[in-house]
């Protein structure tokens, strides 16, 4: 079953790849469809066989790699936390399928977009199956293709082009850091299997390493490596530049690749992690705190934002920095169930969003749009849902898992957390103040587009609808559905004195724990009955538990600064519209800031483009001016003899060439020869 | 098939195709067109040779295997020994598979002196093979020396406009190196009695000679590798050569000197290597950064393709000298997938050169449009230079700094940088050449790769993922001679682990 929910994509991107042309467009989209079905369905059944009969297990297909004591299996992990993200994987990848067909219908090279979003199915497949660093390396950076080769997908365009590659690059500097954690994990463990890594490392936890020349603890060094791996794919701010500009690609991708899946990877990444971060606590307070100011910073910058995906870009940042200090305070179960309805409801935002840009003749500045809810009434009751979802409103999904992840940076009883908590919750007011800000000036108001435009306004075709439809009821449900089994649950308070049995657990699979931690009580507390072995998150860093203690206060801040936002953005953009501009003209300086994004892709122009450059051609020169000058050239001119001899060489008669040349071999071979005659 | 000598049938072969060459007579459209069958020919039996070596080679061991031997100076003890390990074996099998290769490339595009063309090929072949195949080190300098005559030929005669000073800043290079390696050679001779390649490697001579001997090998090696700073006389050997010397350059002559590395500075002279290691790491860094940045700022793809080179050939340097399992395995990848991966960036800039005769990026441009083929198969090799994981690129560059991350983390951090600045200039170039909007009006009205170059190209890729996906292909005969290579190199020299581990008490104090 899993082979058909991680290969079927590939497949599907092999046959239409290489015959898609020829087998025309209608067989293609069939088989890219086709497969996406094939792996949601089988996906789903995994769910049912693994999560709820608590069954994981491992299939090894092949040897990889061995080199010394490193071996590496091409492998597929099928446990708990791979299962949810392959549902949820698999379910908006098809959603985002079938909407391509109707979204991309007008374009030459549909069959090739389709081809593309199954070889990305497949590369983040591999990822979360993955038993080692080294196969998840693998998914990560073929994702990463797959995200080039879909942002730059119309590549008669510049800024496509330019923005494909410097999602590239800039995903490579993330990339390079994870590849030296996982250098770290093999010189420390001697390994990178994941099951070995796991087992090991209570072991280490006291050990000392030496990185870049400093003293630091072993798993400290291994997991800000590894952190700072995943913040690139993920966003996170110093690392996030290229995701606004990602939105070059088609909206299709925008709401597959990055706003579901991919930049969901180091979330991912992290959680299944949990065993090393969970010893490393420092470098938790350090994925709390750039968790925050991710969520914070990508919020301000949303503010001001006109086009219509880039203001849904910076919210994806934002939320992905809600996930990211989830990951810092230990709750790592929400982070993914977070990961889960974001999945849902932003990918809805943006294909709803897609379906306003479809109608608008491809105009995606929000200035030029206003008045359009009676003419796309479905579009419109789409976006609502999935702001609702975005800004926490209950009963929909948002809203549960936006508030367990700040209860439990609230809950988590450290600095960091507070701090969190608050940010987010500033955060959360300006998140759904964007929302309607984008919602108003899209859907109401007068229409400030075109004549032309205006009549051409159509709601899109069912096939781009009922995916839509899909997605807002997993937007809707899947928050109160998915609550209980993963972030619910009391533990028994006797557990809490157990703290032996903790590092054994990660080294014994499930039966013996719970022969082990007397009274068998695991199944009792659903998220542990839930999760399994597949996340660790120990005794005293388990900010879960203390979350559903937290004060009442908490609970309902999140949902205060929600509709605060909402009602806000009313006030300023439904009745007073000249507010904006007021605004802007009190605060040049902070508007200017966020307008501008903070200015990251300046300074980093400043800092390493044109440094890299510059240094490139001062090298250049180097190579002509010191190292050939005083080098070969330099010789050449110094004796006049050799240049003479060299000058004669030039006559131009092979044989010449030759025959100096085995001269020279010849008569120090017989000197040598000579004399080692006369000395034996 | 089992009792023949297969090594000096490989070896010589090609040399009987160059006495039929030469005896062709007749109309100069007939000399050519029976010159090029007749080396074709000969190339492809060769190769046929070395796949059946391939074959039946026994990866579970690190000895010599189809070894031959041989009397030949016999006053002197030196002897025609042949033989080939894990270490040699794959390049002996690239220098076969590359010559027919680099024949069929220039099926069309070279006009003139055709005959003499061939003949150079061919006798490159047979010195190329006797390389990897001595295990005589004065064997070994006869053949080692010998493949510059052909290649300083072949950009002499047939290169571009700058040829006679690219030919000539080739030919000052490499033999300023190898008359010092010779005169170690003969030092090595002199002071050991043999020169019997497994003799010395299983007696490494006194350390405190070893120095001196360490510096004569390394520079010849660093030459040919090439390592910064004596790296200059690639980009314009590149440049000039014509596009079958410029692959059978990147693909097997760079490989030389990665290659004498660790068939003779290693198990040879271990402590010197150990001594010099350090610096080579760092050298291998230097190598680069300054590579990639200067490649990031060509305007010419083959320059650009070619100061890869250099870049790529780092990874080698500081694989091999970590001493690592790893590092070394690393590092023998490394050069068969960049022999691989660059050859065919050669030919593939060697097709778009057939069409408008110029390698100025600004001279392309959008034309992934009339020539689709031709950008998917740089795509594929493309990605195989910025080392992506399913290409044989990534586990080259993985190994290598993994070997290194044991030994030097701050080295390996630097090192890795060649990451982000190969993805940097290699999707740049490929930004400018194959995307974009159209510009040039001949550029977008160029035919698609024709059969021959699809021919060529294809098995190429299909390689460069089989290896990718399925690298142990090479691991598992390749793994017992590195192993042994790093027994006997720790026998010597005990590596000093970067790390301090700290478990259960334990303390192993290491060196930083």
């Amino acid at each position: 079953m899993e082979f058909i929910a991680v290969f079927a994509p590939l497949i599907g991107f092999i046959i239409t790849g290489i015959f898609g042309t020829k087998m025309g467009k209608w067989p293609s989209i069939v088989i890219t469809c086709g497969a996406m079905f094939a792996a949601a369905a089988a996906s789903i059944y995994l769910f049912y066989a693994v999560n709820l009969q608590h069954a994981p297990y491992t299939t090894v297909l092949a040897n990889w790699l061995t080199s010394g004591e490193l071996s590496v299996n091409w492998a597929l992990r099928i446990d708990q936390l791979t299962v949810v993200m392959m549902c949820v994987i698999n379910i908006v990848s098809t959603c985002v399928h079938v909407y391509s067909v109707g979204y991309m219908s007008h374009d030459d090279h549909q069959i090739r977009f389709m081809s593309y979003l199954n070889l990305f199915t497949f590369a983040m497949l591999m990822l979360v199956t993955a038993d080692n660093l080294l196969q998840l390396f693998f998914g990560w950076e073929g994702v990463g293709l797959a995200s080039y080769l879909l942002i730059g997908f119309w590549h008669h365009k510049h800024s496509a082009n330019a923005a494909a590659q410097k999602a590239f690059v800039v995903n490579r500097v993330g990339d390079l850091t994870l590849a030296l954690g996982m250098m770290g994990c093999f010189a420390v463990f001697g390994s990178i299997n994941f099951d070995v890594i796991f087992a090991e490392a209570p072991k280490y936890a006291d050990t000392d390493f030496v990185l870049f020349g400093q003293h630091l603890h072993a798993m400290t060094a291994i997991c800000l490596l590894l952190f700072i791996g995943s913040m690139g794919k993920s966003a996170q701010i110093l690392l996030h530049t290229w995701l606004p500009d990602a939105m070059e690609g088609p909206t299709p991708v925008s709401a597959l690749i990055h706003a579901a899946t991919m930049v969901t990877a180091g979330v991912f990444l992290l959680a299944r992690l949990s065993p090393l971060f969970e010893y490393a606590p420092e470098i938790r307070i350090m994925i709390t705190l750039v968790g925050t100011a991710t969520a914070f910073i990508a919020a301000t910058i949303g503010i001001t934002q006109f086009d219509i995906k880039r203001v849904i870009a910076y919210s994806t940042m934002s939320q992905l920095g809600y996930m990211f200090f989830a990951l810092g305070v230990s709750a790592y179960s929400a982070a993914i169930f977070h990961l889960m309805t974001h999945a849902f409801f932003k990918a809805l935002l943006f294909l709803s969003a897609g379906s306003v840009i479809h109608a608008m003749s491809d105009e995606q500045d929000m200035r030029k749009m206003g008045g359009l809810w009676k003419k796309i009434p479905f579009t419109y009751v789409m976006m609502w849902t999935g702001s609702l979802a975005l800004a926490g409103i209950p009963p929909f999904a948002g809203f549960y898992s936006k508030d367990i992840v700040m209860e439990a940076a609230y809950a988590a009883n450290n600095w960091s957390g507070q701090l969190a908590f608050w940010m987010s919750l500033a955060a959360a007011l300006m998140t759904s103040f964007y929302s309607w800000r984008l919602i108003i000036m899209t859907f109401h108001g007068k229409s400030r587009s075109s004549q032309d435009v205006q009549d051409h306004v159509h709601e899109s075709p069912s096939v781009m609808l009922v995916p839509l439809f899909i997605l807002a009821m997993g937007a809707v449900f899947s928050g109160a559905f998915f609550y209980e089994p993963f972030v619910g649950g009391e533990k028994a308070a006797a557990h809490n004195e157990v703290s032996v049995g903790h590092e054994e657990q990660a080294a014994h699979d499930e039966p013996e724990v719970v022969t082990h931690e007397a009274g068998g009580e695991e199944g009792v507390w659903s998220r542990q009955s839930f999760w399994g072995d597949s996340i660790l998150v120990l005794d005293e860093n388990d900010s879960l538990q203390a979350a559903h203690h937290a004060p009442k206060w908490v609970k309902f801040s999140p949902l205060v600064a929600g509709l605060l936002g909402i009602f806000m953005a009313y006030l300023i953009y439904m009745t007073g519209p000249g507010v904006p501009e007021k605004v802007r003209h009190a605060v040049p300086a902070l508007h200017a800031l966020s307008f501008n994004k903070w200015y990251f892709d300046e300074i980093y122009d400043y800092l390493f483009v044109r440094r890299a450059f510059g240094l490139g051609r001062i090298f250049t020169k180097a190579d002509r001016k010191i190292i050939d000058r005083f080098g070969p050239d330099g010789g050449a001119v110094a004796s006049g003899a050799t240049a003479k001899m060299f000058s004669r060489f030039q006559t131009g008669f092979i044989y010449q060439y030759a025959f100096v040349m085995m001269i020279a071999v010849i008569s120090l071979l017989s000197w040598f020869v000579f004399r080692a005659g006369q000395g034996g | 098939m089992a009792g023949l000598p297969i090594l000096s049938i490989m070896t010589f072969l090609p040399l009987i195709g160059v006495l039929i060459i030469l005896m062709i007579r007749g109309e100069e459209e007939a000399v050519a067109r029976n010159s090029r069958y007749a080396a074709l020919y000969t190339s492809l039996f060769t190769f046929a040779f070395a796949v059946y070596m391939f074959l039946n080679f026994d990866g579970s061991t690190a000895d010599f295997q189809f070894v031959e031997k041989a009397e030949w100076l016999r006053p002197l003890g030196i002897g025609y020994h042949m033989g080939v390990d894990g270490i040699s074996m794959f390049f002996v099998l690239l220098s076969a598979f590359l010559t027919p290769v680099c024949i069929i490339s220039a099926w069309d595009s070279i006009e003139k002196r055709v005959r003499e063309y061939m003949v150079a090929f061919l006798v490159l072949e047979c010195f190329m093979i006797g390389t990897f195949c001595a295990l005589n080190s004065i064997l070994f300098y006869v053949f080692f020396e010998g493949v510059l005559i052909p290649m300083f030929i072949i950009i002499g005669v047939w290169g571009g406009p700058r040829r006679v000073y690219a030919s000539y800043k080739f030919f000052l290079y490499t033999l300023l190196g190898s008359v010092l390696m010779l005169i170690a050679l003969l030092v090595l001779m002199a002071k050991t009695g043999t020169t019997d390649i497994p003799t010395l490697m299983a007696n490494p001579v006194a350390p405190s000679l070893q120095i001196w001997l360490w510096l004569a090998f390394f520079a010849s090696f660093a030459v040919k590798l090439p390592m910064w700073p004596v790296h200059t006389w690639l980009p314009d050997a590149h440049v000039e050569a014509p596009t079958a010397g410029s692959v059978i350059l990147a693909g097997v002559l760079l490989k030389m000197g990665g290659y004498g590395f660790l068939r003779f500075s290693l198990p040879i002279m271990p402590d010197a290597s150990a001594f010099f290691g350090p610096y080579m790491l760092w050298l291998g860094v230097i190598a680069i950064i300054y590579t990639s940045l200067v490649a990031l700022v060509q305007e010419d793809m083959k320059k650009l393709v070619a100061y890869s080179s250099v870049a790529h050939m780092g990874y080698v340097t500081i694989g091999v000298f970590t001493g690592t399992v790893q590092g070394i395995e690393g590092g023998i990848f490394q050069m068969i997938s960049h022999a691989l991966i660059s050859g065919a960036l050669f030919l593939c800039v060697g097709v778009v050169y057939d069409r408008l005769h110029t390698r100025e990026i600004s001279r392309y441009g959008g034309i992934v449009g009339n020539m689709p083929l031709y950008a998917f198969i740089m795509m594929v090799f493309m990605l195989g230079s910025v080392g992506l994981p399913g290409t044989s690129g990534f586990v080259g560059e993985l190994l290598t700094l993994m070997g290194a991350f044991q030994i030097n983390t701050l080295a390996t951090l630097f090192a890795s940088t060649g990451l982000v600045l190969g993805a940097a200039y290699m999707l740049l170039m490929y930004r400018r050449v194959v995307l974009g909007p159209p510009v040039n009006q001949d550029a977008i009205e160029m035919p698609d790769m024709n059969k021959r170059e699809i021919g060529l190209l294809f098995p190429i890729a299909a390689m460069v993922l089989w290896l990718g996906i399925f690298p142990n292909t090479v691991m598992d005969r390749i793994g017992p001679s590195v192993d042994k290579l790093v027994a006997d190199y720790q026998k010597h020299v005990k590596i000093e682990l970067e790390m301090t581990v700290d478990v259960e008490g334990k303390k192993e104090e290491g060196a930083e």
